[in-house]
């Protein structure tokens, strides 16, 4: 293994704009869920963090965005700061008006409400979302744009993803959690998604915690990468570094370099599983 | 000939009652629809905008707009109070344990009224029109007709904030997936007490015309299980159904009384109510299951 869990080696002259500090969580009191796991997403960047099924990703972006407490859970050890400053006894909504922004893994589009209504339900964080905040929002989807009198229930699930990043958007955060957005989407559509993705974080400037299953994806939009098992960070390091390391290649991406794939077989399960499941 | 004329008026009467069926119905599924919390006491919240009611106007002998008026800022104001002691605090218990707090709330709401106003019942100051009204041959009385009016009004209200108004965007999205809501920023508590507000301001009108057509009493409360069976047959999540199912029983139950005898009423409702939930358990215009108690 690379670089020890829990010390993430980055360049301390770049500011982060999240510093997750040893944190453990628990839920319902009883069941132990993160042990321990540090992160860091510098200012501007895309900040991959990958794993298997169950090792934690969802949670450790729930306990960032306050989530955590609608599902009896809690953090019981570390800190969170977010910006420098921590974010233990806020609100997810009060997150929000700070400019931390949760886009939930299956989408949770509003499906009872049009298009342009789940944007305006996105801009209750900031004091003035103007008609120039949508047509950004249009800029990037114009497929959201020809839908936007749609009710989201009846988009299909690229449009629903593509929603899910645009309410995202609209409120101009100056961080995205970002929760597998790949999830149950074919590989051409999972490929414009992360173009669009690389594209604002790129001319927005908008910081981006990506948590996700395609970890080819992930390495080819991030500069940085986190994995873990089971609670806490086993490797971590710059994209590039952690995309040509043998271990990470033969385990995550599932090649080996002996070419053939040991692990290709349950990776492909995997995802059919998880196309399944949404 | 007669026969028809008397269908048609005790129809009409049915349907003007069954208004105000459906705005206590559309107070209910507001707060479930937000909140998914079984509102039992809605019934008593109703009663209590009557004698809110009755205390401006006959007590403080006001005029009826002001009177109108503080009824609806008091009761505001309960449902705001009611929210934020009562149900936050519940937030995350188990649904049976909040639905037996609205029935103990319900009767905290009928002792203090008695507390006040003694149980006897009263008569408020007239205030709709009493001279009868006729639709071609068919009398209706136009007490009924001017309370069916406002409650038309009340639910257009009702339904151009949920449509048009941004906080009626953070209810629905609210109602939607609570999560997603909190996620992007919508502040939740404050839509659950948004609810209440609007909720209570609804059935306290609702009282103030129930109490006009009929008196008021402490056991006005009643009228809260015709609601509840109002709500049940149009589905708890469903503003059109409550809509639907209000006018429907409020016809129902004019048309038993007229033709099979008034004991017949609440065993027609009854009926109705055990044949829609045997064919569509989660009401007839119901979208999620209904939360097992
Ligand atoms: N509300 C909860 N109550 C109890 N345990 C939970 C809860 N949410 C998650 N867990 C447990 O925490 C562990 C991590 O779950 P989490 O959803 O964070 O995994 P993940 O890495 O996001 O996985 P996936 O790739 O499947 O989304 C799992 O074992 C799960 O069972
Ligand atoms: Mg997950």
């Amino acid at each position: 293994m690379k670089a020890a869990a829990g010390m993430p080696e980055r360049d301390d002259a770049k500011r982060s704009v999240l510093d997750v500090r040893n944190i453990e969580v628990v839920f319902n009191h009883t069941v132990q869920v993160l042990r321990g796991l540090s992160l860091a997403v510098e200012e501007g960047s895309i900040t991959a963090l990958l794993g298997s099924n169950g090792a934690g990703k969802t949670t450790t972006l729930k306990a960032v965005s306050g989530l955590l407490d609608l599902e009896n859970g809690a953090v019981t050890g570390g800190d969170i700061l977010f910006d420098g400053a921590a974010t233990r006894g806020f609100k997810p909504h009060e997150l929000v008006r700070n400019g931390l922004f949760h886009v939930m893994e299956g989408r949770h589009v509003f499906e009872d409400l049009t298009v342009e209504e789940n944007l305006v339900a996105a801009t209750f964080s900031r004091a003035g979302a103007s008609a120039r905040d949508f047509d950004l929002v249009y800029s990037y989807f114009p497929r959201l744009h020809e839908r936007r009198k749609a009710l989201a229930g009846y988009l299909s699930g690229g449009e629903q993803q593509m929603l899910a990043i645009g309410r995202a958007l609209v409120a101009q955060p100056r961080i995205i959690l970002l929760d597998e957005p790949s999830l149950g989407l074919s590989p051409l559509l999972t490929e414009e998604i992360f173009t669009i993705i690389a594209r604002i974080n790129a001319e927005q400037g908008t910081s981006m915690l990506l948590v996700e299953q395609n970890a080819a994806m992930a390495f080819a939009v991030s500069s940085y990468a986190y994995i873990m098992e089971t609670g806490r960070i086993v490797i971590d390091g710059p994209t590039d570094r952690l995309a040509n390391d043998p271990d990470v290649r033969e385990f995550y991406l599932g090649v080996g370099d002996e070419g053939a794939s040991r692990n290709y077989r349950d990776v492909k399960h995997y995802k059919r599983r998880k196309r399944w499941l949404s | 000939m007669t026969d028809w004329l008397l269908l048609i008026e005790v129809s009409l009467a049915g349907i003007g009652s069954g208004g105000l069926y459906a705005i206590t119905g559309l107070a209910f599924v507001l707060i479930y629809k937000a909140t998914k919390v079984v509102n039992l006491a809605i019934g008593e919240i109703l009663m209590l905008g009557a004698y809110v009611f009755f205390g401006f106007s006959a007590g403080l002998a006001l005029p009826f707009w002001l009177a109108a008026l503080g009824t609806v800022v008091v009761a505001g104001l309960l449902g705001a109070g009611i929210e934020r002691t009562m149900i936050r605090p519940m937030l995350g218990e188990s649904p049976i344990a909040v639905f037996m707090l609205t029935i103990g709330l319900g009767s905290i709401l009928t002792g203090t009224v008695e507390l006040i106003w003694g149980a006897n019942p009263l008569r408020l100051p007239e205030y709709l029109p009493n001279q009868p009204l006729f639709l071609g041959d068919a009398y209706v009385s136009s007490k009924v007709a001017t309370a069916f009016a406002i409650a038309s009004v009340v639910v257009l209200i009702f339904l151009a904030l949920f449509r048009f108004w941004r906080g009626g965007v953070a209810l629905r999205a609210t109602a939607s997936d609570q999560a997603a809501a909190y996620s992007m920023g919508i502040n939740v508590p404050k839509v659950f007490s948004l609810s209440w507000i609007i909720a209570c301001v609804t059935a306290g009108v609702a009282g103030m015309l129930v109490g006009a057509i009929g008196g008021i009493s402490p056991t006005m409360g009643v009228f809260g299980l015709s609601v509840l069976v109002v709500v049940i047959v149009g589905g708890l999540d469903s503003v059109l159904g409550a809509l639907v199912a209000g006018l429907f029983i409020g016809l129902l139950e004019a048309l038993a009384g007229a033709y099979l005898g008034g004991e017949y009423k609440t065993l027609a409702t009854f009926v109705l109510l055990v044949v829609v939930l045997m064919v569509r358990p989660y009401g007839l215009f119901g979208t999620h299951e209904i939360e097992r108690l």
